[in-house]
């Protein structure tokens, strides 16, 4: 922990305190989104927009974190890769399942999918 | 927390651990949908959400033991997540992955 972690000011520390609470709460929003949402591409949206902002907000926490050094380009080179793939990913996954015959779920079923059986 | 170099890390290293806890219960919770969910897109996004908490389980474990290769580690979890569900996407698609 001493080793890779810079020397931080408040100011610094109060940065990363917020963006990793900010990352936790929109992982929580997407858990949540995940569980209870009623039909796959309800729940594809979730997976692919506040995920998205929970990981980034958290990886940009723990760039701010390291400082100048070799993880700190990886972790700023990963962040762009998972801002540009997880939506991706939900969109393939989408499609997929409105092309093998899902229909989307609508206000008169009274049940979800999942938890009907 | 008056003087940055003591203060800083050690209330760093107990948020770092809390969010790692947080994390981790996240993706037990998540897993509930993998196994109960009715068809196969709706655990492939399961997954897909859990992969992303690893990845920042991964970065965040990086920072608390102090060891830049999970830094490294997570981002083969990053690329290994995508590549398993925008495959298992064509094969629901069209049966097959490499034809």
């Amino acid at each position: 922990m001493t080793d890779i972690v810079t020397l931080l000011t408040d100011v610094q520390f109060m940065a990363i305190v917020i963006l990793l609470a900010f990352g936790l709460f929109f992982t929580l929003v997407s858990t949540v989104g995940v569980l209870r949402l009623p039909d796959i591409f309800a729940r594809a949206h979730t997976a692919s927009q506040t995920d998205t902002l929970g990981a980034g907000l958290a990886l940009a926490a723990v760039a701010l974190a390291l400082g100048w050094q070799n993880a700190t380009a990886y972790t700023v080179l990963l962040l762009f890769f998972v801002f540009i793939t997880n939506p991706t990913a939900a969109h393939a996954i989408a499609r997929s399942a409105a092309e093998s015959g899902v229909t989307p779920w609508e206000k008169d079923d009274d049940n979800t999918e999942g938890d009907d059986q | 927390m008056s003087d940055p170099t003591m203060g800083a890390p050690v209330l760093l290293e107990m948020t770092v651990a809390g969010a790692l806890i947080l994390v981790s219960g996240l993706c037990v919770l998540c897993s509930y949908r993998v196994i109960r969910g009715p068809t196969v897109p709706d655990r492939v996004v399961a997954l897909d959400t859990i992969a992303t908490n690893v990845v920042a389980i991964a970065v965040l474990f990086a920072l608390l033991t102090g060891r830049g290769l999970f830094v490294t580690v997570s981002l083969v979890l990053a690329i290994i997540g995508f590549i398993a569900t925008v495959s298992v996407a064509k094969f629901v698609t069209e049966g097959e992955v490499i034809e």
